[in-house]
């Protein structure tokens, strides 16, 4: 009888405690991990960048859409390398690209984060529902699963934001719109097995309905997995934004942003190396670190995929 | 095996047939303004609403989709909007340079994936392992548009001021015109293409080497006295390789449906761009044609796999 009491309190109360010990260990893990750690220092840095993005602007005094014609560009209307007033140089406008590489951490930021909590969010309610509730439910949301992944999805993408116009609003929605399917899928799977288990059992004979065994029961029980690929999926949400900013879809000019700036500057890389570097450079290093922390996240929360 | 085959067509039809509901309701809710583009800047209501009638866009949206299904099942995509020209030749103009791309980058990024994979997997945690694991991460991370216009900026640009002249700036050279040419064209889309997938492979392939070097066989075959090379690649290989080939057949079918990025940056006509030019000049049909064949290949794809997986694993075809 003991074991059906500790089930009772696995079902009531014990969610907190019971989930949160292999937490607690996944973090530890965690913080032992050099490359993880660095990396988390370097999104730190890039957070801090984007916050206080008007300090450069003030430093530098140069606001990120002002267009310095005089000075900014060369007397043949090119843009200035890296100078003591343009620390990296200026864009084909006389703009300073240092201020707006501050600002457009921003947008890839807010897109990346934002985007990736609705994805996750849609993902898991509707993989929990498929893998848990089964039948009716089951077949139709597998099988919408399956148009979502089999459409080319930067191909609809691009068409979508070219009927509707971009904006912010629209790219995170498009992005969450087709990329829940993968995050359903795998809770989806994780949920088929889990709800065979006895806690299950043991919570629906106390009286629980469906709504609270998925949520309360079921949900702690897949978080290792949404949570690493939560944190994977952050740079892949980064590089979609920056690709439809290339492609002429991102945010409206003048607004910043490092997926827009490189595209501007492709007619200038055979004079102007900076104003592709540096964008460049700062997209990299974003998504090389969130890539390389959700790597240790991988490692820290499913030790057996790195140690067979 | 046969009904599996069938239920998983069925499946694959089913998938398709509503995709094309929803492109169509997608892009038709949309206010369109193509009979305006068309009919220039000063035409008359009249000119429009015939323009609109010629196109059949007058007609109820369920009219026109109707229409649309006929057509397609019969192997008529329509016609595009500015030169009539059927879809379906424009996308099997489109196809042998999408076809080519990924072809070329697919050979590529195995031998690199694989490769890299097993070296990974034969000395786990070695100073090897990680470099290579660093190496696959490092260009997972790039935005394809960035290491293609890197690539352009430093094996075109910079070698050719340099006075060497090895690779084209861009576009494409048809494989019927030279091979030589053919390949040059490619080289560096193929080396974009293949650098961004090959991360994935060298991961699966180092996880599945791993979990199948520490099988009883392989102890069995190293006890026989077998040569160390040829435990790995015959018998740990072989085996190993299962979750890269869905993962190739997944990868393949999504590249087939067109490169936009790849393509744009290069400036090579295939399927990608040709939908890129489409969607901005809003030619409905081309766009409808290029994602439904895009899903196509994704599905089509998507059944290999899965009978390849049946003949590599039998234990699927029960279920």
């Amino acid at each position: 009888m003991t074991t059906a009491l500790d089930l009772v309190e696995v079902g009531t109360e014990a969610p907190a405690i019971e989930g949160r010990s292999p937490f607690v260990l996944a973090l530890r893990r965690l913080r032992r991990d050099k490359v993880a750690m660095i990396s988390l220092a370097v999104i730190v840095l890039i957070v801090l960048m984007a916050i206080f993005a008007p300090v450069f602007a003030a430093i530098t005094g140069h606001p990120p859409n002002e267009q310095y014609r005089q000075i900014g560009l060369t007397p043949d209307g090119l843009p200035r390398g890296p100078n003591s007033t343009f620390w990296l140089g200026t864009d084909d406008l006389g703009r300073d690209v240092l201020v707006r590489i501050a600002y457009g951490a921003r947008v890839s930021l807010l897109v990346g984060v934002i985007a990736t909590a609705i994805t996750v969010a849609i993902g898991v309610v509707l993989g929990l529902a498929a893998g848990f509730l089964g039948g009716i439910v089951d077949t139709v949301l597998a099988r919408l699963i399956d148009v979502v992944l089999s459409v080319p999805f930067l191909l609809v993408a691009i068409a979508l934001v070219s009927v509707t116009g971009p904006s912010l609003t629209v790219t995170v929605l498009v992005i969450g719109f087709f990329s829940w399917a993968s995050v359903a899928r795998i809770v989806r799977g994780q949920v088929l097995s889990l709800r065979e288990r006895e806690f299950v059992e043991a919570a629906r004979s106390l009286g629980a309905g469906d709504t609270r065994i998925m949520f309360v029961d079921v949900l702690p029980n897949v978080l290792a997995p949404v949570i690493v690929y939560t944190t994977l999926l952050i740079p892949v949400v980064i590089v979609t934004q920056a690709t439809l900013s290339f492609l002429g879809l991102g945010l409206p000019p003048p607004t910043a942003d490092w997926g827009g700036m490189i595209s501007e500057s492709q007619n200038y890389y055979t004079t102007a190396w900076w104003f592709i570097m540096f964008p460049g450079l700062a997209l990299l290093i974003t998504t090389l670190a969130f890539n390389l922390f959700g790597d240790g996240v991988r490692d820290a929360f499913d030790p057996r995929a790195d140690r067979s | 095996m046969a009904l599996f085959l069938i239920r998983r067509i069925g499946h694959g039809i089913l998938v398709l047939w509503l995709i094309t509901v929803a492109v169509f309701a997608l892009f038709f809710v949309a206010p369109s303004n193509v009979a305006q583009t068309l009919a220039g800047r000063q035409a008359t209501p009249e000119t429009i609403a015939l323009i609109k009638h010629r196109l059949g866009l007058d007609l109820p949206v369920w009219k026109q989709y109707l229409h649309f299904v006929e057509n397609a099942v019969r192997g008529n995509l329509g016609y595009d909007y500015y030169h009539q020209v059927p879809v379906t030749k424009i996308i099997g103009q489109a196809l042998p340079i999408t076809v080519s791309l990924a072809l070329g980058a697919a050979v590529l990024w195995l031998l690199l994936g694989v490769f890299n994979g097993v070296i990974s997997a034969v000395h786990p945690r070695s100073l090897a392992d990680r470099g290579l694991t660093l190496f696959s991460l490092f260009f997972y991370s790039f935005p394809s548009f960035l290491l293609g216009l890197l690539l352009l900026y430093f094996l075109y640009f910079r070698l050719t001021l340099a006075g060497y002249r090895w690779f084209p700036a861009g576009g494409y050279s048809a494989f019927g015109a030279g091979a030589g040419a053919w390949f040059q064209h490619l080289l560096l889309p193929w080396v974009a293409l293949a650098l961004l997938l090959a991360a994935t492979y060298t991961r699966l392939t180092r996880g599945s080497m791993l979990d199948v070097l520490g099988e009883d066989y392989i102890r069995t075959a190293r006890s026989k006295g077998i040569r160390e090379s040829r435990v790995i690649v015959r018998h740990g290989l072989r085996s190993a390789l299962t979750p890269v080939v869905t993962q190739f057949g997944i990868d393949l079918g999504q590249l087939i449906g067109g490169v936009v990025v790849t393509e744009t940056v290069f400036s090579l006509p295939g399927l990608g761009q040709t939908a890129v030019v489409a969607i901005n000049q809003q030619d409905l049909p081309v766009i409808i044609g290029i994602v439904l064949f895009a899903s196509a290949a994704v599905v089509v794809c998507n059944i290999l796999v899965d009978i390849a997986y049946a003949f590599l694993d039998p234990r699927v075809r029960l279920h």
